[in-house]
């Protein structure tokens, strides 16, 4: 029961404190944008003559993951900045006495509060995702392979971030928490592009930078999980090696054990959260 | 085995009749090398109203969080109601104004009470969160947002948050702290109501007036430690008359001597009526007095506030030190 009102109280501060029209403005931006960038593209004429279909539908693919990195930034900087002020600011302002002293356990205000998060995370990149496909197939008419997938990856990587965020909170400043969440996130996605010209040059070393940051904090795994679905599968082919280096590219789809691994990663982070939570004085 | 144990133990204590609203026992806790609460035991009756006193730093908000589960004790028991402080159920029935009132000040003054009723799993109609707000001089604002609310008006709405779901402890942590003298008044009213329907009454508060107004019994704590603690009657049970008289020769200062310990001389004294004086000393030693001759100008009966008491005993002067 105190989940519950503790995650409609999470998504009622999301809409009241205004995050939802902050996201919806920043989305529609890059909607926009994105819609007049693929609708040149049809036509677009390079110095080897007009596009033809194919190359088109390959370089929207390029062009579509790399939009919706963009969109899977919003996400996770929207996130991680509410999860942030979520306990850390509660606590700091006062707002956490009146609502502990009620008979309710603490693990389930916080599952209460990251419950709210999550749907409020996957909600926005379902729905700005799924927005994003069609301007996209309005513009070149390229539908990504595996839509429900990918969008279902981008969530978990939204969710692996703000399970971060909300550990972080616990211990440290909400504003603080939000910072470091994003840093983390950004930091390793850099690795992961590291890791992968490592691949491509065959430096075994550099390679496992990404593959051991990956393992660390899985936003950058899912992330290229959730390009390999959103790709045209005949792009690979066409880049060859070089599709190794390049960061918009994913060329093979996540395997079993790193999904399971991720959600080890996510339950770990979470229970370590609600350990620190229900020790600390309030 | 353990948690099988606790379970019985605490079905045990939850069938014996009227526990205490409040029972602590050797509350201790430390913040890194400072020791803010030491052995504090306490208890507060069913009904009662037990004001905590005591200087700044004394522990009293720590010893009122570690009551309602928000700080970790170092060492101690506390029960609520009957039921360990550690099980969240004990705060069923308990309403808490904490010292630093916040409430989401994205949400409107009805929702924020809506929110605590249903945290405290009692239902509330609408008409009925508007009229708990009135009752704290909120009318008309229960649709605002608590963000414009003033400090004041936000202790106010703490006080209508506290008494959600019908409490049967109430634990005011500074309740006047942003009020106005109205809105003190007015707070103590709030709490003679809750002591005349039977509900238990915390109250850390500085203003000692007030605590002396409307509280059975006192708790002083001081660096930590339970200094003194007990009924005004114990604790300001030194009772004393002034008088002014003429003519006083030996007999009479003797029959003065014999009513309670005798300070002062000429034409004025004090004397310090016995503990258990049932009212009789002093029309009797009046009466004597006239018998013996003694022309009696003024007698004025006189109590040590509970102000002085509070300073007497911070200050180390506490001579019979009530525990």
């Amino acid at each position: 029961m105190s989940v519950l009102i503790a995650a409609g109280l999470t998504l009622r501060e999301a809409a009241r404190r205004r995050v939802v029209w902050a996201l919806a403005v920043l989305t529609v931006a890059l909607l926009t944008l994105s819609g007049w960038g693929f609708s040149r593209l049809a036509g677009l004429d390079t110095e080897f003559g007009d596009l033809t279909s194919g190359q088109a539908r390959m370089v929207a693919s390029q062009l579509l993951n790399l939009v919706m990195f963009g969109l899977s930034l919003i996400a996770a900087l929207g996130t991680a900045f509410l999860a942030g002020p979520t306990l850390a600011g509660d606590i700091e302002s006062g707002m956490a006495l009146s609502m502990l002293a009620r008979p309710v356990r603490r693990s389930a205000v916080l599952l209460g509060k990251w419950l709210g998060l999550v749907a409020f995370g996957s909600g926005y990149v379902a729905v700005a995702g799924l927005a994003q496909f069609l301007v996209v197939r309005w513009a070149v008419g390229y539908w990504p392979p595996d839509p429900a997938a990918g969008l279902a990856l981008l969530a978990g990587q939204t969710v692996v971030l703000l399970t971060l965020a909300l550990l972080l909170s616990s211990v440290i400043s909400p504003m603080a928490s939000g910072v470091v969440a994003v840093g983390l996130f950004g930091a390793t996605w850099v690795a992961g592009v590291v890791g992968g010209v490592g691949q491509a040059l065959g430096n075994e070393g550099v390679e496992r930078v990404g593959t051991v940051s990956r393992v660390l904090l899985p936003t950058d795994g899912l992330w290229r999980g959730a390009m390999h679905a959103f790709q045209d599968p005949s792009v690979l082919s066409a880049f060859d090696v070089a599709a190794e280096g390049f960061p918009f590219l994913s060329e093979a789809p996540l395997t079993v054990a790193y999904l399971l691994w991720a959600a080890v990663w996510v339950a770990m982070v979470w229970g370590l959260t609600a350990l620190v939570f229900n020790r600390r004085d309030i | 085995m353990v948690a099988e144990d606790t379970r019985a133990a605490a079905r045990l204590v939850a069938e014996l009749p009227a526990s205490p609203a409040v029972w602590c026992s050797g509350l201790r806790k430390r913040y890194g090398r400072r020791t803010a609460v030491d052995e504090v035991s306490f208890t507060v009756g069913r009904g009662e109203v037990v004001g905590l006193l005591g200087p700044n730093g004394a522990g009293k908000t720590s010893v009122i969080k570690m009551l309602l589960g928000l700080v970790r004790a170092d060492a101690g028991e506390v029960m609520l109601l009957g039921r360990p402080g550690h099980d969240p159920q004990s705060r069923l029935r308990v309403g808490y104004l904490p010292e630093l009132f916040r409430y989401q000040p994205w949400l409107t003054a009805a929702e924020v009470l809506a929110l605590h009723a249903r945290l405290a799993r009692v239902p509330m109609a609408e008409a009925e969160g508007r009229d708990r707000l009135t009752a704290v001089g909120l009318d008309g604002r229960a649709g605002d947002r608590v963000g414009g609310f003033s400090k004041g008006m936000q202790q106010r709405l703490g006080l209508a948050v506290a008494l959600v779901g019908g409490p049967e402890l109430v634990v005011l942590d500074e309740p006047t702290s942003a009020l106005d003298p109205i809105g003190r008044a007015e707070v103590r009213d709030v709490v003679l109501a809750l002591k005349a329907r039977g509900v238990a009454v915390l109250l850390n508060s500085h203003l000692i007036g007030e605590v002396e107004r409307v509280c059975d019994r006192v708790v002083i704590l001081d660096q930590g430690r339970v200094a003194a603690s007990g009924t005004l009657a114990e604790l300001l049970g030194r009772h004393e008359v002034r008088l002014h008289l003429t003519g006083v020769d030996g007999r009479a200062e003797a029959r003065l001597r014999a009513a309670g310990t005798v300070t002062g001389g000429g034409d004025r004294f004090t004397v310090v009526l016995p503990a258990d004086d049932d009212g009789g000393t002093v029309p009797g030693l009046v009466a004597d007095l006239v018998a013996l001759g003694v022309s009696v100008h003024a007698v004025e009966p006189a109590r040590i506030s509970l102000e002085e008491r509070l300073l007497g005993i911070l200050r180390g002067r506490s001579g019979d030190g009530v525990r």
